[in-house]
């Protein structure tokens, strides 16, 4: 589904950020990315998402190449941060933004919200408040279920489990897990939490100074083998 | 201290990701600015002698319409003075006295250009005085109480900013009272002169200004003092959100959807819907033109102008800033479902539907005749075909993020119009301008309306082909607009 073929980034000051050689993301499969800050997590999401110019290499979405070509974005759907939220929308009129530019009606949005009801702990719906004065963790849920919208096939998520309180943490790693189960949709997903991305994803790639050091189908003992790896 | 925070000021210009585009404004500014000082100057050297000369006492007229001269100052201070911004939140908990900062935010505005530019005016104008023999004490005392006033102009408008709800209804006031004056109806300078007179005549009230100045100066501090806690004046507002549907705009398919979004996104932020106020107000710009009442403005190249201003109100002060108003979720734009021509191509509509509503709403110029309608006409048919896409065009470069919320600066600049705005929107008149007086002058004014209203269709004839330049543009600059936006100004 994805390739990743020489992809690097280097900044005006020579430091190079990510240098990724080969990587291929099968369609169906549940992608963890872990790695500690600076790894390049962000930045390899952002060339994914073509918001950032590679400065070798180039990274192919369903045979499309990503910055030479927009036919990427019907069937990709990424929440990276809150500059993925529109700040003076209610929470529904985002949701039904995004249907409409995902050719979806207001019926299927319904129902895919209703879906969610227990996510969003009615602190989303019908709460008369624009998404800028939700709070972070609320804005994250609604970013999240956003990218469900009009079935895409690849869903980028970053940090989905960043400041979400327990219960919703496990709430979302059920509908992770749903996901991941689907054939038809590769997901990508970063985290700094070992524990959640090993349950979460069927194959785990670690990153360190912009480079793949680890990559790992999950088994009983991957969560192990990674502590180990990022003891101190 | 001070120091510190010179170099913090310093840093986040220079290192702004807009700092080239800032600089070249800058550096237009300046020469604006150099302009209006040159104007003041003369005019400070010359009006002392022509009142005499026509046989009014200089410093009587003065008094009597100075009155006038401070509302008006304060007026445009409303709409283009920026107010002092800092961030203010990473300073709360640090080891710094509130009042320091505070004193010094304050203090930055002394040096405002809104400030200094009066003393060009105020400096030459008292010499002349003293040149001409008034007497010294009180022509001094005269200089300090009116420079004390103008700063009390310059803190009131501090304590003013963004309550629009005591602003227009003053404004109003004044239009009304200048009017009733005009008229011959009620005259408030028979009011106000002995005022102003006073301190001329009796030099030792001076103080009164003086001591005004002192107060207003404590009223804003203390203001700002107030307002700095996380819980309250910093904090953000949660407002009572209003779903709205508006269906209606369904059958445009894509269009409509992000047209849907442009409607919320005027209506629900200050700073956008200031733009719209601005752009009703450009309506009755012409106003100034076509009632003949100042003869500087019948040339044809001002009555263009004029037509140009009328109409494009809207295309200025919000289509100039494409796309910066998306710039908070412009990493969204970007990799949603959404084709770069779509999206463009509703910012163009909107402009154009902005502009055509426009034109129906300054039909009432018809009350003075079909020509200048037809100038009104002419003017919108170039903005909807021509500037349209003179303003896409410029976007592509604009790359100042706009805050929408400034809730994380509760000081924040909220003007959607201000000297920036201007100078960019100078060359989109100058070509109607200079075709309409190319037609005019070797022909008709016929001709000159014909020929600008060409230029507009030409536009209109071209658009697939300037639309697919300018989303060429737009591509080659997204990865820098990112980037840039990704910084809060």
């Amino acid at each position: 589904m994805i390739q990743v073929q020489q992809l690097s980034k280097m900044y005006a000051n020579g430091v190079k950020v990510l240098d990724i050689n080969e990587l291929e993301i099968p369609k169906g499969q549940s992608f963890g990315l872990v790695g500690n800050n600076g790894a390049g997590k962000t930045t390899l999401f952002s060339l994914l998402l073509d918001l950032i110019q590679p400065t070798t290499g180039k990274v192919i979405n369903n045979g499309v190449a990503v910055s030479s070509s927009e036919a990427w974005k019907p069937f990709t759907a990424a929440f990276l941060d809150e500059s993925f939220l529109i700040g003076y929308l209610t929470a529904e009129e985002y949701f039904y933004f995004i249907g409409e530019l995902r050719g979806q009606n207001k019926a299927d949005v319904d129902a895919l919200l209703a879906k969610h009801e227990d996510f969003f702990n009615g602190e989303i719906l019908t709460k008369k408040k624009y998404l800028r004065d939700l709070s972070k963790g609320n804005q994250k849920k609604v970013g999240i279920i956003a990218t469900l919208i009009g079935n895409p096939e690849v869903i980028i998520l970053d940090e989905p489990f960043a400041n979400l309180d327990p219960t919703t943490v496990n709430r979302l790693k059920k509908i992770l897990k749903e996901l991941a189960e689907d054939p038809n949709v590769t997901l990508l997903v970063s985290s700094h939490d070992l524990v959640h991305t090993v349950e979460v994803c069927n194959r785990i790639v670690a990153l360190h100074l912009g480079q793949v050091v680890k990559d790992i189908q999950t088994s009983p003992e991957t969560l192990q083998e990674l502590e180990a790896f990022f003891a101190v | 201290m001070i120091r510190r925070f010179l170099s913090l000021e310093w840093k986040s210009f220079a290192r702004s990701a807009s700092f080239q585009t800032n600089l070249a404004l800058k550096i237009l500014m300046a020469l604006g600015a150099l302009y209006f000082i040159v104007c003041f100057l003369i005019l400070g050297l010359a009006v002392y002698p022509i009142l005499k000369e026509q046989g009014y006492n200089p410093v009587q007229t003065i008094n009597r319409i100075m009155i006038y001269y401070l509302t008006a100052d304060l007026i445009i201070r409303y709409f283009m003075q920026k107010m002092p911004v800092m961030n203010i939140r990473p300073l709360l908990v640090t080891p710094l006295k509130k009042s320091t900062v505070i004193h010094f935010l304050l203090g930055k505005t002394w040096f405002s250009f809104f400030n200094i530019i009066h003393a060009f005016f105020l400096v030459p104008f008292t010499a002349m005085m003293l040149y001409k023999g008034e007497p010294v004490g009180s022509t001094l005392a005269w200089w300090l109480g009116i420079s004390a006033l103008i700063y009390c102009c310059n803190f009131t408008n501090i304590l003013l900013n963004n309550k629009d709800a005591v602003f227009y209804p003053m404004a109003g006031l004044v239009l009304l009272l200048a009017a009733s004056q005009y008229y011959g109806w009620f005259d408030i300078t028979a009011y106000t002169y002995p005022l102003f007179q006073a301190v001329f005549d009796t030099p030792v009230m001076a103080l009164v200004p003086v001591v005004l100045l002192g107060l207003l100066y404590y009223a804003t501090y203390r203001y700002f003092v107030g307002h700095m806690h996380l819980d309250e004046k910093l904090a953000s507002k949660a407002e009572i959100a209003q779903t709205e549907n508006l269906t209606w705009l369904n059958q445009f398919g894509t269009l409509g959807t992000f047209l849907k979004n442009d409607i919320r996104l005027l209506k629900r932020n200050k700073r956008s819907k200031t733009t719209l106020v601005m752009s009703v107000l450009f309506i009755a710009y012409g106003l100034l033109f076509y009632t003949n009442s100042i003869e500087a403005y019948q040339s044809a190249p001002m009555q263009m102008f004029a037509a140009i201003f009328c109409t494009g109100g809207f295309l200025f002060v919000f289509g100039q800033f494409i796309p910066s108003w998306d710039s908070a979720y412009y990493p969204l734009m970007m990799s949603q479902n959404i084709q770069y021509r779509d999206y463009l191509m509703s910012k163009w509509w909107l402009m154009v539907l902005a502009t055509f509503v426009s034109t129906l709403i300054a039909s009432f110029y018809l009350y003075f005749g079909w020509d200048v309608y037809k100038m009104i006409i002419v003017g919108a048919v170039f903005n909807m075909g021509f500037n349209s896409h003179l303003v896409m065009l410029g976007g592509a470069y604009v790359k100042t993020p706009i805050d929408l919320t400034t809730s994380k600066q509760a000081f924040g600049n909220k003007q959607a119009f201000n000297a920036k705005t201007m100078l960019i929107s100078l060359p989109k008149m100058l070509l109607p301008m200079g075709l309409y007086s190319l037609g005019y002058y070797t022909h008709s004014s016929d001709l000159g309306a014909l020929l600008v209203a060409g230029a507009g269709v030409l536009g209109f004839a071209f658009r697939d082909r300037v639309f697919s330049q300018i989303e060429k543009i737009y591509k080659v600059e997204k990865y820098a607009t990112l980037a840039a936006y990704k910084q809060k100004a």
